[in-house]
């Protein structure tokens, strides 16, 4: 009798992902579910998903999902976890969405400490739209709008948004962490899995930045993405714990 | 008691359990109000936002888990609501919304005005939608009114707004309020997100990349908006029976119109006044049925004119309309408007039969 190692999550839908080959978004979705099928808190999930290419979410994940305005996930999830506090929330954002348009509702919704988590997905460019630079984008990195590469003075440089976050009082923990290679993958997993254990005990804003290849808008075949994030894309953003308040094991 | 702080007490009583708003005069007496009244109840919320942004999407959030949610502002701040608003309208997401309107365009001023009906009636973010919009014109009619709001809100699963002014938000007189509601006597939200415990798992969600969902979705709306205005339109008509002109305002600028009429009666000028209670939808067949024996109406807003335009799509002809506004926080005095319908009363011979 063999033993079965490897199976769809119980909380994705039976659906075939859109997401372009090689994108990282399918890795995480994965991930996610597998985090919330072994804490058994399927039940009680509460997801929200982004104006940007996971906007879609709501097709993939088997729980209950609610579509927020571009930029507002965390204030939708703010809404949604005061109301049933007892429920597992998180919002699920592209670096576009959540570090341009939506900034001030994350920084503020991590500085009153809201009990949520969030995925939050630095691919450095704006995947649905085409391609254009994001807050995340890296010096030097092209884009549709940074012909010859973003340039600091004409551009201004990258946001570091989890430093930003990790500054602030009312967050609890923060990773950043990539999809670009199997021990990344898990290291992924443990992060999440840590993350939305710190909202089940209850203890404060949780969330994982996750370094994830597009090689379509990048113009890379999908290995020279992931060895582009490694060699390059981790200079600027560097895989560590950015912030860790948690006295002990959860 | 004050006028923001009936519709606060009225709204907790309605069973409004979320409510987030950000700082803009002239309406922070309400903001201030829900911070105690929900404070007070085991299961209320109240969270400071901040930004008009992120209060109207903590609604949106609320809302989806199923609570009764309310956020309040002033014009410039209403503005800033109106991406969450189209949300809420789309996503078919029940919330009350109260703008408290100031002076206008831009920062205007904090005086009281009816700047935003436009914006108001006319659905106010993008896309194909329309909102209910209540106008209350005195305290009692806040504290009648703002349950009404849940209600339409809940039934119709749509966004409502009460539309107010400095003045009616300031104002202080004795109201009665009705008895709070059991919150379980609600009927239920078979369409909230609260876990998929149980029952297959939902989502709400207002992409719809296939063209022709779209088009389902705004016929939908549409026959919505159908019934809404077939249910939902209301009036008030004073001294209107055997009336000649037919002076038609609303909320504060009816007030001063019903002190105009009221003097203009005492000159033996026959007058009446016609308040609309919903601006959307409009009370078109009301005023319709008044145009068979009222040919002149002299409609009177704080603003430049705007619902002038209802009256005269309503009246489609059936009658003569004159405007008489003032914008920009003016307040008009009921001596000012007596003699305004007193030159159009002569003007028209309508002394004579």
């Amino acid at each position: 009798m063999l033993k079965k190692v490897f199976q769809r999550p119980g909380y994705l839908k039976k659906a075939a992902f859109h997401y372009c080959p090689g994108c990282g978004h399918s890795i995480v979705h994965r991930l996610v579910a597998e985090v919330i099928e072994e804490l058994g808190v399927g039940e009680k999930v509460i997801g929200v998903s982004p104006a940007g290419c996971a906007v879609l979410a709501y097709y993939y994940f088997d729980v209950d999902i609610g579509e927020a305005p571009h930029g507002r996930g965390t204030a939708v999830a703010t809404g949604i976890k005061r109301s049933l506090p007892d429920r597992i929330v998180f919002s699920y954002q592209g670096d576009g969405d959540i570090a341009a348009i939506g900034t001030a509702e994350t920084i503020h919704t991590a500085n009153r400490g809201e009990n949520i988590t969030v995925i939050f997905i630095n691919n450095g460019i704006y995947g649905m739209t085409g391609g254009q630079m994001a807050p995340t984008t890296v010096l030097g990195q092209n884009s549709t709008t940074t012909p010859g590469g973003r340039d600091m003075i004409r551009d201004g440089y990258p946001l570091d948004l989890s430093e930003m976050l990790a500054i602030t009082r009312g967050s609890v923990y923060i990773e950043r962490t990539s999809v670009s290679s199997p021990k990344n993958i898990r290291r992924t997993k443990r992060a999440i899995t840590k993350a939305f254990k710190v909202q089940i005990a209850g203890l404060g804003f949780s969330l994982v930045e996750i370094l994830s290849p597009c090689p379509v808008n990048w113009k890379m075949s999908p290995v020279d993405a992931v060895k582009w994030i490694d060699e390059s894309m981790v200079k600027t953003f560097p895989l560590k714990v950015i912030k860790d308040e948690i006295a002990k094991e959860i | 008691m004050r006028g923001s702080h009936v519709i606060g007490e009225a709204a907790a009583r309605a069973g409004c359990r979320f409510y987030a708003g950000y700082p803009i005069t002239p309406q922070n007496e309400l903001t201030e109000y829900m911070a105690g009244s929900m404070a007070r109840l085991e299961d209320g919320t109240f969270i400071q936002a901040e930004s008009e942004l992120a209060a109207i999407n903590m609604v949106i959030g609320a809302s989806m888990a199923g609570s009764r949610a309310m956020t309040s502002s002033s014009s410039p701040g209403i503005s800033l609501k109106q991406e969450g608003i189209s949300f809420l309208a789309a996503q078919e997401l029940p919330a009350v919304i109260v703008n408290i309107m100031r002076g206008g365009p831009g920062l205007g001023n904090i005086a009281p005005t009816q700047g935003d009906y436009f914006q108001a009636t006319r659905g106010g973010g993008h896309g194909d939608y329309r909102t209910i919009v209540l106008a209350p014109s005195s305290g009692q009619e806040l504290a009648d009114l703002t349950p009404m709001a849940f209600e339409y809100a809940d039934k119709y699963r749509t966004p409502v707004l009460i539309l107010g002014d400095g003045m009616i938000g300031q104002m202080m007189e004795p109201v009665i309020f009705s008895d709070p509601i059991d919150l379980r006597e609600l009927p239920p939200r078979p369409w909230k997100l609260d876990g998929a415990k149980g029952r297959p798992s939902r989502f709400i969600r207002s992409l719809l990349l296939d063209t022709s969902q779209e088009e389902d979705l705004n016929w939908k709306l549409a026959r919505k908006y159908d019934s809404i205005i077939r249910e939902v339109a209301g009036a008030e008509a004073y001294l209107a029976s055997d009336a000649r002109l037919i002076v038609i305002a609303y909320g504060t600028a009816a007030r001063i119109a019903r002190g105009a009429v009221k003097r203009v009666r005492e000159m033996g000028l026959k007058v009446g006044l016609f308040r609309p209670v919903t601006l959307w939808p409009f009370p078109k067949r009301a005023l319709m049925k008044m145009s068979r024996h009222v040919k002149e109406f002299l409609v009177f807003e704080m603003n430049t004119g705007q619902m002038v335009e209802d009256v005269r799509l309503s009246l489609e002809g059936r009658g003569n309309v004159h405007f008489y506004g003032r914008p920009g926080g003016v307040i008009s005095t009921p001596e000012e408007i007596s003699n305004v319908i007193n030159r159009l009363y002569y003007r028209q011979y309508l002394e004579e039969e």
